[in-house]
């Protein structure tokens, strides 16, 4: 259809608009400098947003996962296969639950995540204060499709890498000069308010988000 | 069965009339309204974030050939396979091409107003693909053979009896209940047996990034991403006015969005999309394709004041706000998009000859240009519409599809009539005073002016005769 893109490009070059100068207006946006406090507005607003959080030292991440695993009585975790929280999390699944490795291609395996698995763990990228948001990086190691199949997804934040809103995350990690394949924002568990006005949760994706903050790393 | 905009008179009467079909839009616009107003608590920052949120728009639409291409480019750049079409039927021949070169049957749906625009649905139908929508509401809609009644929330039109009903005809095995959760947990299972098994997803774009080539797709449900994710190929469509510069240009937007549309701070999703599955990647599309559809737009576009139409980020607020729409739903416009912005694009999209009837359907309180959160001046829009389906266009611009198609011989004549009596003392004095001393003889019926009025009486004298009286 090239000869669509030039009809459609010729009639818009055609009106010569004048193109106007980079103009922002500031407007006011939620940001802080304080560590503490940032972490208070992530926490709020996750929760508020029907995720469980819990803040918990690096250290203590093997044992949380652990009671969260049995305590929900989760029996089959799908994992990445590598990443920063990887060996902490198998060891954390060792005896507790059976460790579902994503090492092939979800074309072959697509059935049983979809069927079979009770949960995700993920690591996350950061977490924007402002909006309570995480933000996932999916790559090889942990696939997009980890935090979203199945019902329950857990995700790891250090709490280093908060940020107080997204435009700030944006400019410090120079996002504008290339993006990978997929990035996200996640602010709760799937929901939807699409019948009468109600809420309601788990609408495609995940019913429950979990969130574990290693405050020390 | 669908309505069209040419018989707007017919359904609004028609929806009018329905009390449970009012019932269900004021209890959802009054909910929306609400959450809207919490959201934005402090007026000064919703005056700034419009302020970012209008000007980022117009700067971009104001180098829209050039964003295009550089969106292109970098989408190239990225993987992803970039189409261009003028028309639904371009658009449909692009999605059964590609769809059919993987043998595909099935695709599954995230929410896409412009999907609606070319009727999509339809089009696969004939090709032998089913089509399936996803978005909660949307899958009601599609259910009951409808068409979405709004642009955020699809069945907002449906109360949660109704959508039981739906349910118990069409899901097999589903147990009657009005149960909000049980409804939802049973389309989700219906729909996540279909992301599992669909050869192709299909999604709309939010923000178009020309800078990095990503398309940004908001979303509550995750409908989204499993359509852009879990199938092997993703196709999405946008309308060519939907890009942005920069990707420091998104956040405002995305704020400014969510928060007029739902009244939320964030969406749970915000899925930003620039390339298919790399080689050492396990998931997302082997594929990714971009169909950039013009559909009138670029009319909207050549015209300096029009295209301040293009500034719109599809909210919703304007609908949610308008008394009309509260009045008689999304479904009584016959378009697809419904509500102020639906009177003030449908004419580009479809043609002044369609939708005459829209710019008059607006009682010009001013509502919906006061909560656009990108500041489109719809009442003036409605204005120049209403004139533009009445006259030849101004000397020196070319005139609208439809220019024109609203005149009348009668009313030309009335007014004519009226600018020679008002213009001249003696006519005018002696057709005054004929009015009054004959104001009897003015029949009761005046046409449609008296089907909810009564007729007017001239006083018995004028107002020139009894100041004259007064001043003697
Ligand atoms: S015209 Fe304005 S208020 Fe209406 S949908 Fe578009 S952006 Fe929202």
């Amino acid at each position: 259809m090239s000869t669509a893109r030039t009809a459609i490009l010729d009639r818009l070059r055609r009106v010569n608009a004048r193109p106007l100068p980079v103009k922002n207006p500031d407007y006011p946006i939620w940001t802080s400098t304080d560590r503490e406090d940032m972490l208070v507005r992530l926490t709020e607003l996750l929760e508020q947003n029907h995720a469980e959080v819990t803040r918990l030292p690096r250290a203590g991440l093997v044992a949380a996962l652990r009671e969260r695993v049995s305590g929900a009585g989760l029996k089959r975790l799908a994992t990445g296969t590598g990443g920063e929280f990887f060996e902490e999390i198998t060891q954390a699944l060792q005896g507790t639950a059976e460790q579902l490795c994503f090492d092939q291609p979800l074309e072959q395996w697509k059935d049983e995540l979809f069927n079979h698995v009770d949960a995700g763990i993920t690591g996350c990228h950061g977490a924007i204060a402002a909006t309570g948001s995480l933000v996932l990086w999916p790559g090889p190691a942990e696939p997009r499709t980890l935090s979203l199949v199945p019902p329950c997804h857990i995700a790891i934040l250090k709490a280093s890498t908060l940020h107080a809103n997204l435009p700030a995350m944006m400019t410090e990690q120079g996002w504008g000069r290339g993006m990978p394949t997929n990035l996200l924002l996640v602010s709760g568990p799937s929901k939807t308010a699409d019948i009468q006005q109600t809420l309601a949760y788990g609408a495609h994706g995940p019913k429950e988000l979990v969130v574990l903050i290693l405050e020390d790393a | 069965m669908h309505n069209r905009p040419q018989h707007f008179h017919a359904q609004a009467e028609t929806a009018l009339a329905n009390a449970e079909l009012r019932a269900n839009f004021r209890g959802a616009m009054d909910y929306l309204r609400d959450k809207r107003k919490t959201a934005f608590a402090d007026a000064d920052e919703e005056r700034t974030i419009r302020d970012r949120a209008e000007a980022i728009r117009q700067r971009c639409l104001s180098k829209l050939p050039e964003l295009l291409e550089q969106l292109e480019s970098n989408c190239i750049a990225n993987g992803i396979r970039v189409h261009w079409a003028e028309n639904a039927d371009q658009a449909n021949a692009i999605f059964t091409d590609i769809i059919q070169s993987h043998g595909g049957t099935l695709a599954v749906k995230g929410k896409s107003m412009v999907s609606e625009e070319i009727e999509l649905n339809h089009a696969m139908e004939k090709e032998g693909i089913t089509c399936l929508e996803s978005d909660m509401g949307e899958y009601i809609v599609q259910l009951g053979q409808e068409t979405p009644s709004h642009i955020i929330m699809p069945a907002i039109h449906k109360n949660k009896r109704q959508v039981a009903e739906l349910f118990t005809e069409h899901v097999p095995g589903f147990q009657h209940t009005l149960d909000v959760d049980t409804l939802i947990q049973t389309g989700r299972n219906v729909l996540r047996e279909k992301y599992r098994t669909a050869d192709v997803g299909v999604s709309g774009v939010n923000f178009a990034v020309a800078e990095t080539g990503t398309l940004c797709l908001v979303e509550n449900e995750g409908n989204g991403r499993m359509c852009t994710t879990v199938p092997e190929v993703h196709i999405a469509i946008t309308g060519i006015e939907k890009v942005v510069e920069f990707l420091a240009d998104v956040p405002p937007l995305f704020s400014a969005l969510t928060r007029s549309a739902t009244g939320q701070l964030v969406t749970t999703y915000f899925n930003m999309i620039s390339g298919p599955r790399k080689e050492n990647e396990l998931d997302g599309p082997k594929e990714v394709h971009l169909v950039l559809l013009d559909n009138g737009r670029s009319q909207a576009f050549a015209d300096e004041e029009m295209r301040k139409t293009l500034q719109c980020i599809r909210c919703g607020a304007c609908m949610n706000h308008c008394p009309v729409y509260t009045r008689i739903g999304g479904h009584a416009y016959g378009t697809v998009y419904p509500g102020p912005i639906g009177k003030i694009i449908s004419p580009h999209l479809m043609g002044l000859e369609a939708t005459q009837d829209l710019p008059t359907a607006s009682s010009l309180c001013g509502a919906c240009g006061e909560v656009c959160p990108v500041r489109i001046p719809i009442p003036e829009l409605l204005q120049r519409l209403r004139h533009e389906a009445k006259q030849d266009p101004k000397p020196g611009t070319a005139p609208m599809r439809g220019q024109k198609a609203a005149a009348s011989n009668a009313e030309a004549f009335v007014w004519r009539s009226f600018a020679l009596i008002t213009s001249r003392p003696v006519l005018y004095r002696m057709l005054t005073w004929c009015a009054t001393r004959f104001r009897r003889l003015i029949p009761n019926k005046l046409g449609p002016w008296t089907r909810c009025r009564t007729a007017p009486k001239p006083a018995a004298r004028t107002l020139r005769e009894l100041m004259a009286e007064r001043n003697k």
